[in-house]
């Protein structure tokens, strides 16, 4: 066990190392950080001192080493286009996104998974049937697509749709079904981290960005969920399962569910990394105030200090994640706990 | 005479597929006395397993049971509702099936999946119903049980995990197990042990078995009677020594005399020459015809019943003794033919 | 059919096997399916043939008319018979500018599956044949590559390279052919893994076989004679991913054009499309934005379900 986490972190600290040599290289080879910096009436002599005072004229092999020490310390430099340090940004951005992609992620694991199951277990019923097709939409429809025609609905439509008449005897405004298309709604700040989950206008902001970017993870969890239980149904220990008269229900969801579930737990965590990055999409639907919406303005102004910072923020979720559903994986399956004692008896 | 513990009338078992009805089971009748052991044998696709399926209710759709009856102590239970047939499994009719890796649910212990069945099909509490489980595994031979009961199929060698499966199909003393092939994945110098096991355990408990393999040495060394299976159809049906020694099918006496023994002198085995039909080509009259040298025209007409011959059942024309042949004459026949095929095309 | 077992399996069996078999049975029984190629078909018909049936050209910037702008759809209030689904901001008339829009986004979308393609299969045939250290070098790469999302590398390369031109004014291209190479290359490269994976899989089971002892033996490069082997194995796999890939290619290109740093609006793909016209959602043009959407939704669609299909028919477990 201790030796499967050694090699993980190491493995890990070989992704980071490529990731920052990535960043590095994107701030050698494109533009110049000094002119970037300054304006146009900077002398020449100030340039080169300020070159100087960057250490850009160290050898490369240095330059790296301080850009890691930096990064590490969490120093990311100052953003060409806001004069401002990319932390502090960085940091601002953070709830908003974390938030998003938190909610996104939970409205696709409780929804995806007995959705999943369900059309497992019941392979050619009426509902599966729907299912599937809903499955195959979130699959096809690209994630922003989902998110303009949210709002063309809950927005646009609904805004100025008349009451509709039940039977003549009151009316129904579906305006008020309305949600906003536009920003967090109201937050709240606690000890730094400002938060949208307190309030009904930040809810309210919350579901249909939340509902576009875990669509799509929606549909992958369920059509992998559905294909785990189809081919756990179809195993051995399952018809032994049944040859030895259990219920349906303890073979359906305890054995059957069980094995299900295993393997689905890694990718899901592995594509929680993903929702943080497809955030970038989401939140510039929603014109949401996060990281994801910061960097595709640094990449729109090549603005390198944000876009470095940013790749390697989210390759440290990604490593960190990897790591937390590899141990989980551990607790999961007795097959990856090496027996310290006899492992097999005789025959 | 005792009403047999299972009667089987006239099973058919067909499965539409989409160039046509194949039928894997077609019209068999035999019965299996309370106690007895009663080995199956043929070839892979003669419908063995499909028989054993059909009896305890697994059959895997579209395959199903067209026309027939199974019955258990005189009451039908091949129409019987999912619900009620589930009581039975288990209970009543244990199965084993043939590779024991894949019959435990490697994410179980061996001690869960053992009290689980207990506490299915009786009222024991769960403490209870774990030490049954250690009295179990104590009883098929696993070592330190109150230890073992926790472990994982994982950590188990081959032979003792058949152990737990036999243990397993066990828990609840069935009144007949389906034995489909529980040597066949294990090593050789496992297999006689297992047998062995099986046949104390089923002696002791007064468990009738129905033992289905393709292996001969395995049907002599524990069955009380055996019944020839070719191309769906039963072929001959009798006391085991009856079968082996003085085989009267000529399918029967070919299959007895490929096999080699050790004594016998010969420079060359008997082969039956040609194959045994894809089960969607049937030969008309008696499925083995093409390939049987003692065939008539008959034999290419009508298919034949079983015809009782002394202490067994024979479905060959040969011992139709309204033809005016006497059986001797017939075991006279079949008999006659030695050497090999290549030798008899010749003479 | 003595002869068929004497030649080594060209690539053409497994197409004739193809047809004959129950693939093509089980394809001419689902309706779906059928629906599904006829729709992809008449999107590539309208790729092809895209300039001879649309009424406008919208590329043209010259006979843009500023007066013609914001039309409704004609069947609407205020449309004009002369643009049936209405047009843009430009002037531009929608249905052309879908046509031609579905052009440019299958034009990128076929682009970057066939550099996936060749880079994939190429890196894949290399990790098997040479093995070592190599191999575990592009596996590497490719569990990392694998482990971030298609849609953030497409992005970063996109960014990197124009931000390289942009930076570097001296270099003087033109907008839309860079934008044109910078897509199809990051996209491209961002979708090779999967074909490596199969191909090196498929390398590697044949590398074991005793004919590659038998060609050395003769003095004949085992290269060679694997190549025959390996690929019609690998074709069909490789043609489900493709199929699969294709679709995310498409979106992969409109959401990069969405996001502004894709096709430019001078000569726009759906996706860019659905980025002009989301501007004006709120005031009512909705036709900007929803007809380019359906039309690539309608895509996607299609060629998902016949990848879907595909995979299907061509599993050999499910057979």
């Amino acid at each position: 066990m201790v030796a499967f986490i050694i090699r993980r972190f190491i493995q890990s600290l070989f992704v980071m190392f490529v990731v920052a040599l990535v960043s590095f290289a994107m701030f050698q080879f494109i533009g110049d950080p000094v002119n970037q910096m300054v304006g146009i009436e900077t002398s020449l002599a100030e340039r080169a001192a300020l070159r100087e005072r960057l250490g850009l004229n160290d050898p490369i092999v240095v330059q790296f080493w301080h850009f890691i020490l930096n990064a590490v310390s969490g120093d990311f430099g100052i953003s060409y286009q806001h004069k401002r340090p990319v932390a502090d940004m960085l940091l601002e951005r953070l709830p908003a996104t974390l938030e998003l992609s938190a909610v996104s992620a939970l409205f696709s694991l409780l929804v995806g998974i007995p959705m999943g199951v369900y059309t497992g277990l019941n392979r050619d019923g009426f509902l599966a049937k729907i299912f599937l097709t809903i499955s195959l939409i979130g699959i096809s429809l690209p994630t922003f697509l989902i998110g303009i025609l949210l709002i063309f609905v809950f927005s646009v439509t609904l805004a100025n749709a008349p009451p509709i008449s039940v039977f003549g005897l009151f009316a129904i405004d579906p305006s008020v079904l309305q949600l906003p298309s536009f920003g967090r709604g109201t937050v709240v700040e606690i000890g730094g981290w400002r938060t949208g989950l307190l309030t009904a206008d930040g809810l309210k902001a919350l579901i249909m960005p939340s509902i576009t970017l875990g669509l799509f993870q929606l549909t992958l969890i369920m059509r992998l969920v559905r294909s785990e239980m189809l081919e756990v149904l179809r195993t051995d220990y399952i018809k032994f399962a049944r040859a030895r008269g259990l219920a349906n229900r303890a073979i359906n969801f305890g054995h059957a569910l069980k094995n299900t579930l295993v393997p689905v737990i890694t990718i899901t965590g592995l594509q929680v990394g993903s929702i943080i990055a497809f955030a970038i999409i989401t939140e510039t639907v929603f014109q949401w105030p996060g990281m994801g919406q910061m960097f595709l303005q640094a990449v729109q102004n090549v603005d390198i200090p944000i876009m470095a910072a940013y790749l390697m923020l989210i390759a440290f979720f990604f490593v960190i994640i990897n790591l937390i559903v590899d141990m989980l994986y551990y607790v999961v399956d007795p097959r990856l706990r090496v027996d310290t004692g006899k492992a097999a008896g005789h025959g | 005479m005792a009403t047999p513990l299972l009667q089987v009338c006239n099973l058919v078992v067909e499965f539409p597929t989409r160039r046509g009805t194949l039928t894997a089971v077609d019209d068999i009748s035999f019965d299996i006395a309370e106690g007895e052991v009663l080995g199956v044998v043929g070839e892979s696709g003669a419908g063995k397993s499909m028989t054993g399926a059909a009896v305890i209710g697994l059959l895997e759709p579209p395959g199903r049971i067209a026309s027939g009856e199974i019955l258990l102590e005189g009451r039908r239970i091949d129409n019987l509702p999912y619900e009620k047939m589930r009581r039975i499994r288990g209970r009543e009719i244990g199965a084993i099936f043939q590779d024991p890796l894949t019959s435990l649910n490697p994410l179980y212990s061996i001690g869960r999946q053992l009290t689980e069945t207990i506490m299915t099909h009786t009222d024991m509490t769960p403490t209870q119903a774990r030490a049954r489980a250690v009295e179990l595994l104590a009883e098929v031979g696993i070592p330190a049980p109150e230890r073992r009961v926790d472990q994982y199929p994982h950590q188990f060698s081959g032979g003792m995990r058949q152990r737990v499966v036999i243990a397993l199909a066990l828990c609840v003393n069935p009144r007949l197990i389906i034995a489909d092939e529980p040597t066949t994945a294990l090593d050789v110098s496992i297999q006689a042990q297992i047998i062995a096991l099986l046949k104390r355990l089923c002696r002791e408990h007064g468990t009738a078995v129905m033992l289905v393999t393709h292996d001969m040495g395995v049907i002599a060394e524990t069955a009380d009677r055996v019944a020839v299976m070719y191309a769906g159809r039963i072929a001959e049906i009798g006391p085991v020594r009856e079968v082996i020694k003085n085989a009267k099918h000529p399918y029967t006496h070919g299959l007895m005399g490929s096999i080699p023994a050790i004594g016998h002198d010969a420079d060359r085995l008997e082969q039956i020459p040609g194959s045994m039909p894809r089960l969607t080509d049937i030969p008309r009259g008696c499925a083995f015809n093409p390939r049987c040298l003692h065939a008539f025209d008959r034999c290419r007409q009508d298919r034949p019943e079983l015809i009782a011959v002394e202490d067994g059942q024979v479905s060959c024309w040969l011992y139709d003794t309204s033809a005016g042949r006497t059986t001797a004459e017939a075991k006279a026949i079949v008999a006659s033919r030695s050497g090999t095929a290549m030798e008899r095309a010749d003479g | 059919m003595a002869d068929a077992h004497t030649s080594a399996p060209g690539l053409l069996d497994p197409l004739r096997r193809f047809f004959d078999g129950d693939v093509w049975a089980s394809f001419k029984r689902s309706p779906v399916t059928v629906g599904a190629a006829a729709v992809t078909l008449a999107y590539f018909m309208m790729a092809a043939f895209g300039p001879w049936i649309a009424p406008h050209d919208p590329f043209d910037l010259a006979k843009l008319d500023l007066l013609d702008s914001l039309i409704p759809p004609a069947w609407m209030a205020d449309g004009d018979p002369r643009f049936l689904l209405g047009t843009d901001d430009q002037g531009r008339d929608m249905l052309s500018a879908i046509i031609y829009g579905s052009r440019v986004s299958l034009l990128i979308g076929f682009a970057s599956v066939l550099l996936s393609m060749v880079i994939g299969i190429g890196l894949g045939l290399l990790s098997g044949f040479v093995g070592g250290a190599i191999d575990a070098f592009i596996m590497r790469m490719a569990e990392i590559q694998l482990s971030f999302p298609a849609i953030l590398v497409a992005l970063l390369i996109n960014g990197v390279v124009i931000g390289y031109f942009k930076t570097h004014p001296e270099w003087q291209v033109d907008q839309v052919t860079l934008a044109y190479v910078v897509l199809v290359l990051s996209i491209g490269l961002s979708n090779w893994v999967q074909y490596a994976r199969t191909v090196r899989g498929s390398t590697l089971v044949e590398r074991g076989k005793e004919y590659v002892q038998a060609a050395h033996v003769i003095g004949i490069h085992p290269a060679k004679i694997m190549l025959r082997h390996i690929l019609p194995n690998v074709m069909g796999p490789v043609l489900v991913i493709a199929t699969i890939q294709l679709a995310l290619a498409v979106i992969a290109e409109a959401t990069l054009s969405f996001l502004g740093v894709g096709v430019p609006p001078t000569e726009p793909s759906l996706g860019t499309l659905i980025r002009i016209g989301n501007d004006y959602l709120f005031s009512g043009e909705w036709w900007v934005t929803i007809f380019p959407g359906a039309a690539l939704a309608i895509l996607v669609l299609a060629v998902n379900l016949l990848g879907d299909w595909l995979r299907d028919a061509l599993n050999p477990k499910l057979r």
